[in-house]
């Protein structure tokens, strides 16, 4: 059984240069996002400027995996060919007060048809595609209990 | 100094349009499409196509303004411009700043446009078919976030559920755009009508808020409108449809990647409907009719509110059909059949509309229609809108 919540076939991430530090964290299970040296905010997705200080000295630091769910949506429609015929799958958009409120979109494991509450508190699951060329590694969001 | 704005400085002395179709059923090439829309709006106005001097469009459109200057023989072409986006945002950039350029003297006759076919290139609501996407596809594809629908989805959520707005609501904005289509003929929903029922037994695309009919269609056509200024439209051949106000923009950061927009459950038109009605010296309240860009209903929600002709509060009693027809409604929208009915000319066809309903010549007119705000396509940041008017409201 395939550990992968989303069927196989969709896009990899191109793991650009700009967001590597995001994706060699990913494989070691932590989640590092950038962070400003100028003033020590958090910022996402990955940008070459830090759009409060205006400071260059981009850095990155490792966050807590844990947010709360932002928003949400269930796509029914297939959008991709390694969709059809899959059924519903939840999209999150999860919030991390712990690190400025940046947010990041996942998917919400478990059952595709639960209820979603916004505000809900969720921590992240690494999900390893191992054999992909090259390997990379999603992050995806579960409920705390 | 004098006031710096386009307030009844230019007009709108022409509209063209082609037949519209299904997407991929258009007989034409999109190219020809944009020529036919163009001449049509030439001679709308009563104006040799080779006295065009300019082209502005918007959404990446294929059809670029030195091949049109060439294929029409335009003696000279003074300004070519592309407004920055996807889809319909740009739409009524891209006639503001056909304006600004003949307002400025740079160029002296301009044509925004807008031409699309679907058959003969790819189709919006699919997604990325590469095997690796990057930038903001690489944080959002792998999840399959891929569609327009889905990059908006989650805006919508988050605002109908923050102001319990029911999905009643979205169900009223796609009724009026399909009632008034019926009308017409020249919409592809025509002898299509849409039923409560219908609408409520449609699959979901998205789940809380997208079913079926709330999503526009794709379609194969194109539009076109001649701007001028004021003064050469008074002495052409119809009644002048200034332009009365136009903005164009979005909120800070609102263009933030991987959905980081600090005020994230908009439609973008914060600012920009500030700044449209301060030039227009105007207000929602003194609107007779609205046509706002559908790409998704929920995306019509917000930019109603946005641009406040819709409380948040009372959202769910002033989102009915009834109100937003042509006979009897207090706002009536979507006139043509909008983006749903009528045709996804990326909210062009709305603003030809516009022009109908000023001149007195649409097929469900508003009576007596003195001014009427387009609304271009909602979440698209950069998004814009204008509002345009009769003489009387200069």
């Amino acid at each position: 059984m395939s550990t992968h919540y989303l069927p196989e076939g969709l896009p990899a991430p191109a793991q650009e240069p700009i967001a590597q530090p995001y994706w060699e964290g990913t494989r070691a299970n932590r989640l590092v996002v950038q962070k400003c040296n100028g003033c020590g905010k958090h910022q996402w997705g990955p940008e070459w400027i830090c759009h409060r200080c205006h400071s260059f000295d981009l850095g990155w630091a490792e966050v807590a995996p844990r947010g709360r769910i932002y928003s949400w949506q269930r796509p029914h429609h297939p959008v991709h060919p390694a969709l059809n015929g899959h059924g519903p799958y939840l999209v999150v958009l999860v919030e991390l007060p712990e690190a400025d409120n940046i947010r990041m979109v996942g998917n919400l494991l478990g059952d595709p048809m639960q209820e979603v509450t916004i505000g809900a508190e969720v921590e992240a699951v690494f999900e390893p595609h191992d054999e992909a060329t090259p390997p990379y590694t999603l992050v995806q969001w579960r409920l705390v209990k | 100094m004098s006031e710096r704005t386009l307030r009844g400085k230019v007009a709108i002395a022409g509209i063209g349009e082609t037949t519209y179709y299904k997407h991929g059923q258009s007989p034409d090439a999109e190219f020809k499409l944009a020529l036919q829309a163009i001449v049509n709006a030439c001679r709308d106005a009563g104006v040799d196509p080779r006295d065009v001097d300019g082209f502005a469009s918007y959404g990446g459109d294929r059809s670029d303004g030195p091949r049109l200057a060439a294929a029409l023989g335009i003696r000279e072409l003074r300004f070519s411009n592309m407004h920055w986006g996807g889809g319909g945002g740009g739409v009524a950039a891209a006639v503001a700043n056909a304006g600004a350029a003949v307002h400025s003297g740079m160029a002296n006759c301009v044509i925004a446009f807008r031409s699309l076919a679907q058959g003969q290139f790819a189709r919006y609501g699919r997604g990325n078919q590469s095997a690796a996407v990057g930038g903001d596809d690489a944080f959002l594809a792998p999840y399959g976030l891929m569609s327009p629908a889905q990059r908006f989805a989650m805006k919508i959520t988050r605002f109908m559920t923050e102001h319990g707005i029911r999905h009643e609501a979205l169900r009223a904005i796609a009724m009026a755009s399909y009632h008034h289509a019926q009308s017409n003929p020249n919409a592809v929903m025509r002898g299509r009508p849409l039923s409560e029922e219908k609408y409520d037994a449609s699959r979901w695309i998205i789940e809380p808020f997208h079913r079926l009919f709330d999503c526009c269609q794709e379609n194969d056509g194109a539009g076109a409108v001649l701007v001028v200024p004021a003064d050469r439209a008074r002495g052409l051949r119809h009644k002048p449809v200034y332009l009365l106000g136009a903005a164009q923009g979005g909120h800070h950061r609102s263009a933030a990647p991987v959905h980081n927009a600090p005020d994230y459950a908009s439609a973008h038109f914060k600012t920009v409907a500030r700044n449209m009605w301060e030039m227009a010296k105007l207000g929602p309240q003194d609107c007779d009719v609205v046509q706002a860009y559908e790409n998704f209903t929920g995306g019509v929600l917000l930019s109603l509110v946005e641009h406040g002709f819709v409380d948040p509060k009372t959202a769910n009693e002033q989102l009915v059909l009834d109100n937003l027809l042509v006979s009897g409604g207090r706002m009536p929208m979507n006139t043509s059949g909008g983006n749903l009915a009528e045709c996804y000319m990326h909210g062009l066809e709305m603003v030809n509309e516009a022009v109908r309903q000023l001149r007195g010549t649409a097929i469900n007119q508003v009576k007596d229609a003195k001014v009427v705000a387009v609304l271009g396509g909602p979440m698209v940041t950069p998004v814009s809108s204008l509002v345009v008017g009769t003489e009387d409201t200069l």
